[in-house]
């Protein structure tokens, strides 16, 4: 009896910890923009966001994806198509682009949570290549040019989002909600199925559960969030191009992940922040962006297995000797 | 034995076959499962006992043949069907979900049929605390899974069967590995889960422990049925005796 409420003891400390951290990195976040340049943390928001969704499907139901640039990249198009040529008021723009993106999950899911490991990530490769050359060539996304000026518009018809502090706000709102939700599903019991399937499929199978409906819904959750994402950063960048939906925005994405620490909720919110940081000082420098975030890329992998944060949570686990946090 | 004996076998096995390239693991073989009875299956290594489990839960199909589950076919139902309608079963390479708990292993198995809210997952792991008490875990919940000792692991996949409120169990080699002590205490768990109303097929290669734990017995060899009755009977009997004990004793 004693064990346990030591135990108890420690994980409530732990937990007390943990919220004390989460409020003053939101406490960091509404601050930043007096410090910061807003649009430069928008879009460490936005990949963060990005990277968490991303990170729903690796590190919490054992699905490597090499496909979810079709969600992100998908979802500003039809995001800032809708606002641009249609006259979308903004928070109409962002639920089309995310429902879209939610429907790209659908069929790409449909198609590749059959297959297992490699076989899955190459399905996903296939499939957001194909959307690749659809977007190539369907007119709507205006080829190589992209769909450039698109206006930001009033939030609900009263916010202002020319404003930098308005639509940094509003970002930070859409970046809260979205790690919120991922949160919860994490800690449901969907969550904890999709971590039994993560750790071994067959017995999750014996236990009663369809792997194949839970991995499609995990499937769909990462895709919408992903889309969340992206039309979110359509609006802060005002312009939607092939960039977001290129294979090198899939690979970045997990670079993101891996480099923070899978199957963490902080992790991937790092490493996307590392990454983004990266290649902002990288661009001004001249010195190759790719060779060097690959070069880190190895040594994180390297040194750091469990990523950053990944690692972090190892030490502090082993130091105080109990059982795993998520 | 005074068991329940009821009308509808919970299991019925109509001339099963289950064929891996050329090789017949398991050859035609039928027999019932009774409503809380345990029902006991030995054979030498490589007889099709394992396969015959996996046929019953559905992990694989069988070549030919009809299995029924409280009189209805289930053999085209997919697994997870299968263990949702209360078939639930231990495998004989302990499959744990490493990275959690022991306890969330457990509350896994319990969260089936209940709603999304995070209030059910700590109802579930109330459930699962509860059998982790009946199994004898209870003081390594806090533990993650991949920690556990090879005894503990086996009584770890007997929780995690028993936590989906199972009506048939179907134990693959539960006791391999575990001392006398050990073995005992598996024995009484498992006639404390018949008291509870479930019918159990239990796969054992310890002659003592299964005769002392079976109402009846079947004995597997190169995939057929070669015997089937009251333990004592079972075990005199001469090709049984050929077949199994006397290449052990051999
Ligand atoms: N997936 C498979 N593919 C091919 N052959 C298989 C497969 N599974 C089992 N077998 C073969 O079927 C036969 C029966 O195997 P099974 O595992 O059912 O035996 P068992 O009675 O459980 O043996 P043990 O006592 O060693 O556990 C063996 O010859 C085995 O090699
Ligand atoms: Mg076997």
């Amino acid at each position: 009896m004693a064990e346990t409420t030591l135990q108890e003891a420690r994980a409530t400390g732990s937990a007390r910890l943990e919220w004390a951290l989460v409020a003053i990195g939101i406490a960091a976040l509404i601050a930043a923009p007096f410090f910061f340049y807003p649009v430069f943390l928008m879009k460490m928001l936005c990949f963060a966001l990005f990277a968490c969704a991303f990170n729903l499907l690796l590190g919490y139901t054992g699905l490597l994806s090499f496909g979810h640039a079709t969600f992100f990249g998908g979802a500003a198009y039809f995001c800032a198509h809708a606002v641009k040529v249609w006259g979308w008021p903004p928070e109409a723009g962002i639920l089309l682009g995310t429902a879209g993106a939610a429907v790209l999950g659908l069929v790409m899911g449909f198609f590749a949570i059959r297959r297992q490991g490699i076989y899955f990530a190459m399905i996903t490769l296939a499939l957001a290549q194909m959307f690749y050359f659809f977007c190539v060539q369907a007119p709507f996304t205006r080829g190589e040019d992209g769909i450039q000026g698109v206006p930001r518009g009033h939030l609900f018809g009263l916010l202002d989002l020319s404003q930098p502090h308005n639509i940094y706000y509003t970002v930070l709102g859409i970046f809260l909600i979205g790690v919120f939700a991922i949160w919860r599903i994490v800690n449901s019991p969907f969550g904890m199925i999709l971590k039994s399937i993560r750790e071994n499929e067959s017995r999750a199978i014996s236990l009663g559960y369809s792997v194949a409906n839970y991995k499609l819904a995990a499937f769909v959750m990462s895709a919408t969030l992903a889309g969340l994402a992206g039309a979110t950063k359509a609006l802060v960048f005002q312009f939607a191009t092939l960039t977001d939906v290129t294979w090198q925005m899939s690979g970045e994405v997990i670079l993101m992940t891996l480099l923070g620490g899978i199957g963490t909720m902080v992790g991937p919110i790092v490493g996307a922040g590392l990454v983004v940081t990266l290649q902002n000082t990288l661009a001004t420098s001249g010195f190759p962006v790719t060779i060097a975030t690959g070069l880190i890329f190895m040594v994180c992998v390297l040194v750091f297995r469990r990523g950053i944060v990944g690692e972090i949570y190892a030490r502090l686990l082993t130091s105080v000797g109990t059982g795993k946090k998520e | 034995m005074n068991a329940i004996l009821e009308i509808t076998p919970i299991l019925e096995i109509t001339n099963v076959t289950r064929r891996f390239a050329g090789l017949v693991a398991v050859n035609d073989v039928s027999f019932t499962l009774k409503q809380g009875e345990i029902l006991g299956v030995i054979g030498p290594n490589g007889a099709g006992k394992t396969t015959l489990v996996s046929l019953i839960s559905g992990t694989l199909p069988p070549t030919l043949g009809d299995i029924a589950f409280e009189g209805h076919s289930i053999v085209k139902l997919p697994a997870y069907q299968r263990a949702r309608l209360g078939i639930g079963r231990t495998f004989q390479i302990m499959r744990p979900f490493p990275g959690l708990s022991v306890l969330d292993n457990v509350a896994v198995g319990a969260l089936f049929g209940h709603g999304g809210g995070e209030s059910e997952l700590a109802k579930a792991r109330e459930q699962a605390r509860e059998q982790l008490r009946f199994v004898g875990l209870e003081k390594f919940s806090d533990q993650r899974a991949d920690e556990l000792g090879g005894p503990s692991r086996k009584r770890l996949e007997l929780a995690k069967a028993l936590a989906m409120q199972p009506k048939v169990l179907l134990c693959d080699e539960v006791m391999a590995g575990l001392n006398h002590v050990e073995i005992d205490e598996v024995i009484d768990v498992l006639k404390r889960v018949r008291e509870r109303g479930i019918s159990i097929l239990v796969i054992e290669h310890v002659i003592k422990a299964i005769k002392s734990l079976s109402d009846r017995l079947l004995v597997l060899h190169h995939g057929e049925k070669i015997a089937d009755g009251e333990p004592d009977t079972v075990l005199s009997n001469p090709q049984v005796v050929e077949a199994y004990l006397g290449r052990k004793r051999a």
